[in-house]
């Protein structure tokens, strides 16, 4: 069974089911619907290059003239090619690719430890290309930290000290950074264990003390470069609901990368898919999974568990039988007549939803001269939220004869998902054509049936 | 013959028209280097002599013990004593101390510069093919320029030893240095560390088993250099070394020889042993576990 999830943080993800305007070329502008433009941004690129070889500053500007990545090869290694995208404070931003396509690089550069060959990266108002080299060290004690891919932990210090590292370069006393460092440490789950070196520990537990390190120093920006790779898949799970609650609880941002795409799609705010150096396309999950910028991020997202991914909103569709809570019988019945289906949602002046009526008790009620749809309004409907992710969609979808109803924040119908939908939407999008997909599939309500 | 198109160059003539130079310039440093040097050395020689045999012995044998084990220990106490019997003590004492102040003045200047080159690809490219020639030139050679500005006795010894055993010691500092993990080095700057802070702790002592290394060769080659230094009187047991050879004493020849292989072992066993008994080198020994 597919695994609960919190749904409380999705709620900022976009509620629209209009995917973003996929541009396969270039890098892709943030699409503004999704992005938290109320607030700061925290880190900044803009146009980054980063070319490794003999000619660096040259294949940079025959890439910026258009060259491609191979036409440079004799001059260096471009590793990141035209990156550009802002993160906001708070955003959980999840870099994506395979092996080699630039992820390390370009963090590698968010906080200066390599200079882009070419454009900027700013972190708040400080552009890491100008910045004093005292200034950038500041800006690396108390504003940004990482957790290094294959753990970086200083070999002849104990776990404790490894943790407590960026404390004593921030110059705090002793006592008070192992307090905090073991907080730290028993936060991945490795209280106990501070007097050991790190060779005494599995590959998982290193990459713990490495996260601790990280979060001892309490920066406001959190770099994490395949932070859970070396995680078994229970800790991993475990460690990525933490990340996900201290950055609800602390604001952190966050910058992610994986090659996991469900975590990706777990964890991430905003995904940028990299690929030979490049950002192909940048979105939120729903966008990325629904709408593939290319074949590339199309093969990337077929093996995802669609069903954590999706929410409600990305596979409902307009419903088209609904009955005005102040309408008669009649209007009733010939609304289900006219779409074909044997019961309506009921909805007030305000769209919010009341509840159903059945087309044999509206029937019944218009032999009997009513006027109003009181009395045949039944409110035994469970209406899902439109963040509710796929894989809790389907107990109600089974236990309910009816479309499933989503309603927004305020109760008010938005839309529903037939079952037909449900069950397509786990298919991945290059096995169902265009015209397949929900926006298109209101006429299956009709295959509903009605009775219980 | 001049079967030849080439001119003779007079580059061997140049070099000691600039020695001569250096000497009759520089004649007051030299005379204070000269008179610093044969100060410690004397002082080093007092420690070592005014003791009776068995007490220097017997620490020198306590110190294998804490390095190593009691075999170390064992195996000392029994080679210093084959050593006294046969009448060495006293040059091997005088070998020794040269050595070890002849060391400690080649390792302040190659860790130093061995830390410099590895932080700086063009004084790396600088100092390479200057330690390939101080490494590769015949050791004897060293001795000529050496006596020219210090004349005979321990002083030149210890001079011509330095020069000659400092190769290693820049060297092995440069690559422990350059091996050291990239990315601990990165953590040290991504959480804010200075340079210099990440040289001391991160740079430093995980480079350390292969600094001793290099500590370990400087003790050797030095060894090596103060018995040929007997050729310019730098005394121990060199001198005795090149009186067999001068007389054909092969019984001197040898017990002297004997008395070199001894300390020899001593001290690379030694010096071996305390190298990989730092904490360092212990964490790091598990790693690869
Ligand atoms: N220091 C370097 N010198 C030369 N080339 C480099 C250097 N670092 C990375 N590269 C090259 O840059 C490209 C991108 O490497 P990078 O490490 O950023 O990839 P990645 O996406 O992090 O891969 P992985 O998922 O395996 O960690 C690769 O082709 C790599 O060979
Ligand atoms: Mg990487």
């Amino acid at each position: 069974m597919v695994p609960e999830r919190k749904v409380a943080r999705t709620a900022r993800m976009t509620t629209s089911t209009e995917p973003a305007p996929a541009d396969g070329t270039g890098a892709p502008a943030p699409d503004p619907s999704t992005t938290p433009t109320d607030r700061p941004t925290a880190v900044s690129v803009q146009g980054v290059y980063k070319v490794f070889g003999r000619k660096p500053a040259e294949a940079a500007r025959r890439l910026e003239q258009g060259a491609g990545r191979d036409a440079v090869k004799a001059l260096g290694t471009a590793a990141v090619i035209d990156a550009s995208f802002d993160v906001k404070q708070g955003e959980i931003f999840v870099v994506m690719g395979l092996s080699g396509s630039g992820k390390s690089t370009l963090i590698r550069m968010l906080n200066g430890l390599w200079k882009p060959t070419a454009g900027h990266v700013l972190l708040g108002d400080a552009d890491l290309a100008t910045v004093s080299a005292t200034r950038l060290r500041e800006l690396r004690r108390t504003r940004v930290s990482m957790v290094f891919q294959h753990f970086a932990l200083l070999p002849h210090r104990t776990v404790l000290d490894n943790a407590a590292y960026p404390l004593e370069i921030q110059g705090m006393g002793k006592a008070e950074r192992r307090q905090k460092a073991q907080t730290a440490l028993d936060l991945v789950g490795l209280g106990g264990w501070q007097d050991s070196l790190p060779s005494q520990l599995s590959g998982g537990m290193r990459q713990r003390v490495g996260l601790a390190r990280a979060l001892a120093a309490d920066t406001d920006v959190l770099l994490m470069d395949e932070a859970f790779s070396a995680l078994d898949p229970l800790i991993r799970r475990e460690m990525q609901e933490q990340l996900l609650e201290l950055q609800q609880k602390l604001g952190k941002t966050i910058i992610f990368i994986t090659h996991d795409l469900n975590e990706a799609m777990h964890l991430g705010d905003r995904i940028a898919v990299m690929r030979d150096g490049r950002i192909v396309q940048i979105g939120t999950a729903e966008q990325i999974l629904s709408d593939p910028a290319n074949d590339y991020v199309a093969q990337f997202v077929a093996d995802v568990d669609r069903t954590r991914v999706l929410t409600a909103s990305s596979v409902m569709v307009r419903p088209t039988a609904v009955v005005p809570l102040a309408s008669g019988p009649r209007v009733a019945s010939r609304t289900m007549r006219e779409a074909q289906v044997s019961a309506a949602y009921v909805v007030d002046r305000q769209r919010v939803l009341q509840g159903v009526v059945r087309d044999d008790d509206a029937v019944a009620a218009l032999k009997a001269g009513q006027e109003t749809l009181d009395g045949i309004v039944h409110d035994g409907v469970a209406p899902v939220s439109v963040d509710t992710p796929l894989a809790e969609l389907f107990a109600p979808a089974a236990e309910s004869s009816l479309p499933v109803a989503v309603t927004d924040d305020d109760g008010r119908l938005v839309g529903v998902i037939p079952r037909v939908t449900l069950l397509e939407a786990m298919v991945p999008p290059e096995q169902v054509t265009t015209s397949d997909l929900p926006v298109d599939a209101e006429d299956q309500l009709v295959t509903e049936g009605a009775r219980p | 013959m001049t079967d030849t198109m080439i001119p003779r160059v007079q580059l061997g003539d140049w070099v000691a028209t600039f020695v001569d130079w250096l000497t009759s310039t520089f004649r007051p440093v030299f005379d204070v280097i000269k008179t610093v040097l044969l100060a410690v050395y004397d002082a080093l020689e007092t420690v070592l002599h005014a003791p009776p045999f068995w007490v220097v012995a017997v620490l020198l044998a306590a110190l294998a013990y804490a390095a190593k084990g009691w075999r170390l220990g064992l195996g000392t106490l029994v080679g210093f004593v084959v050593i006294a019997s046969v009448n060495q003590w006293g040059n091997a004492m005088d070998t020794l101390a040269l050595v070890l102040l002849a060391s400690a003045i080649a390792l302040a200047i190659a860790i130093p510069l061995g830390i410099w080159a590895a932080r700086n690809d063009r004084v790396s490219a600088v100092v390479r093919p200057v330690l390939d020639f101080m490494q590769t030139m015949p050791a004897f050679v060293y001795l000529i320029p050496v006596v020219t500005i210090f004349l005979t006795g321990a002083v030149p010894g210890i001079v011509a030893t330095v020069v000659f055993a400092l190769a290693p010691g820049v060297r092995f500092t440069e690559l422990g240095i350059r091996q050291v993990d990239k990315e601990v080095v990165e953590a040290g700057h991504a959480f804010g560390s200075t340079p210099g802070r990440i040289l001391r702790q991160i740079q430093l002592p995980l480079a350390m088993p292969t600094i001793m290394a290099g500590v370990n060769q400087v003790i050797m080659l030095s060894l090596s250099m103060v018995v040929i230094s007997g050729l310019v009187g730098a005394g121990g047991l060199g001198g005795d070394v090149v009186a067999a050879l001068q007389r054909i004493n092969i019984s001197l020849g040898f017990e002297a020889g004997l008395s070199v292989v001894i300390l020899a072992m001593y001290l690379d066993r030694v010096t071996s042993a305390l190298s990989s008994r730092s904490p360092v080198a212990k964490a790091l020994a598990t790693t690869s576990a």
